[in-house]
């Protein structure tokens, strides 16, 4: 596992509360991790602080599992 | 329109001196006090450093372990206090009319702690807050909350009235049954102020002791020595009851809510009137709204914050509206030994005096030290030690900055 995705699923495990092992690739943050609408906003702001960049609403509208997030930071990191 | 009866039949409560209504009562009959130095975080460089803080709180007792962050601290000690009081009252919620059943609840500030830290976290370059700053932080989060996890679908919201908060709570809950816009009410009130802000701010305003040395003896209302109040936090919730719905249930019934009164000092910001006519028309309103007259009454739970200022007007207040009575009545400042919960004083100081009544006990102001030349040393404050009594009405006084006074009247059931 890249340095990235250890880190967002750490701060996955840390804000949705859920188990490490529940956090795949594929894992959808609302319909498998149980995330609302606050949480998810919650999560893209933490990647943002974590990996120093900023993603856009229209953007971060397209990021809906864990795989997307790493996808997103891993293309737009500095 | 006839007016309906309402009775209290669940309590509940996290407060400096216990996490359950068993734990408060066992400190207030001894005379315990909650304060200590402050814990939660380093006090070193503030002019206050001590206050009576919540003792092993434990969050997950009443919300899962991933909602706690979700949660200020005001709005936790809601949910504590709000679960023992409905499994206290035996309600069963599988049967019970939900629309007809609703929270009215009671903050003084609300979610400072999350106000507090999300401000503070703030970054110029990268100007976004935490989606959970705002519902996390206001002070109507709690009333919501509660509705939520119990279904509970009738009125519901919350009272801002500073230290008069719970006490406007549980008048309004005892208003809306008495007319019958509802059978039930989780009412009371919730406070989590013992942060930086909190206790920066008040010792501001010169509002709280700096008793650093003896913090367990600051809170002394009613000694020529007191100092301010000392903070304290946490919850008290009760079940309001329409008498008929909960005799056809079976329930438990602890007492009578038969009357309350509010007023306004229409003075100054935070001094109360030296004169306490705000506090008097309070008391004469209760008095008057629980149709009984001053000499029925046995204890009165004051606002005895140990101000100043305040601890003269409130003696004078009794006075003039009690007249010769006043010298009859058992007085008490249980916030000696609790400290001040601000918004959620009322909800926890009416639990005393139901659970005064139900054990005929009065529970005492401790840390009397030196009689106060200006405070008439005829009346009975109960100092230092828990007298027995039989009380059959009691009445609890708050007021809050602003002005806001309000007062509650208990019967013994």
């Amino acid at each position: 596992m890249s340095d990235i995705a250890s880190k967002v699923k750490a701060i996955i495990v840390d804000k949705l509360g859920v188990d490490e092992s529940e956090v795949t690739t594929e894992a959808s943050f609302t319909n498998d991790l149980g995330a609302d609408s606050l949480d998810t906003v919650e999560l893209i702001m933490e990647f943002e602080k974590e990996f120093d960049l900023a993603i856009p609403d229209d953007q971060a509208e397209k990021i809906s599992t864990v795989g997307e997030a790493i996808a997103h930071i891993e293309a737009n990191k500095k | 329109m006839e007016f309906k009866r309402v009775v209290i039949t669940g309590l509940g409560t996290v407060n400096p001196l216990g996490n359950s209504v068993q734990e408060y009562w066992e400190g207030l009959k001894n005379g315990v006090s909650g304060a200590a130095r402050i814990t939660r975080m380093n006090v070193d460089l503030h002019k206050t450093q001590f206050a009576c803080e919540l003792k092993d709180f434990d969050p997950t007792l009443y919300v899962e372990k991933k909602e706690v962050r979700k949660n200020d601290p005001y709005a936790l000690y809601a949910y504590a206090a709000a679960q023992q009081a409905i499994e206290d009252s035996g309600l069963d919620l599988e049967v019970l009319d939900k629309d007809r059943a609703g929270v009215i609840w009671g903050a003084g500030i609300g979610g400072l702690q999350t106000f507090y830290e999300d401000v503070k976290a703030y970054n110029i370059e990268r100007p976004k807050f935490n989606p959970y700053f705002i519902p996390k932080m206001i002070a109507n989060i709690a009333g919501g909350l509660l509705s939520i996890r119990y279904g509970f679908r009738g009125p519901n919201f919350t009272t801002v009235s500073a230290c008069a908060s719970a006490s406007h709570a549980m008048i309004d809950a005892f208003n809306y049954i008495r007319m019958g816009k509802a059978d039930l009410f989780i009412t009371g009130g919730s406070e989590a102020a013992i942060n930086e802000a909190g206790l920066a701010g008040f010792n501001s305003m010169r509002a709280i002791s700096t008793r650093n040395d003896d913090p367990a003896t600051a809170s002394r209302p009613f000694d020529k020595d007191r100092d301010g109040f000392v903070m304290g936090e946490g919850s008290g919730a009760l079940i309001f009851e329409e008498y008929e719905h909960a005799k056809a249930r079976g329930a438990k019934i602890y007492a009578e809510f038969v009357g309350g009164g509010m007023s306004a000092d229409a003075y100054h910001m935070t001094a109360p009137d030296p004169e306490g006519k705000g506090a008097a028309l309070v008391m004469k309103w209760a008095l008057e709204d629980a149709g009984i007259k001053p000499e029925d009454i046995d204890y009165i739970n004051v606002h005895g914050t140990s101000t100043p200022l305040g601890d003269i007007a409130e003696p004078k207040a009794i006075q003039a509206c009690f007249g010769d009575h006043a010298y009859k009545l058992s007085i008490s400042s249980t916030k000696s030994m609790t400290g001040h919960l601000l918004g959620a004083a009322g909800a926890i100081e009416a639990i005393a005096s139901i659970l005064a009544m139900q054990h005929g006990i009065i529970p005492p102001t401790i840390n009397h030290f030196t009689d106060d030349p200006e405070i008439d040393p005829k009346l009975d404050f109960t100092f230092n030690e828990a007298k027995e009594r039989e009380v059959n009405y009691a009445l609890s006084n708050t007021f809050g900055f602003g002005g806001h006074n309000a007062s509650v009247i208990l019967k013994k059931y």
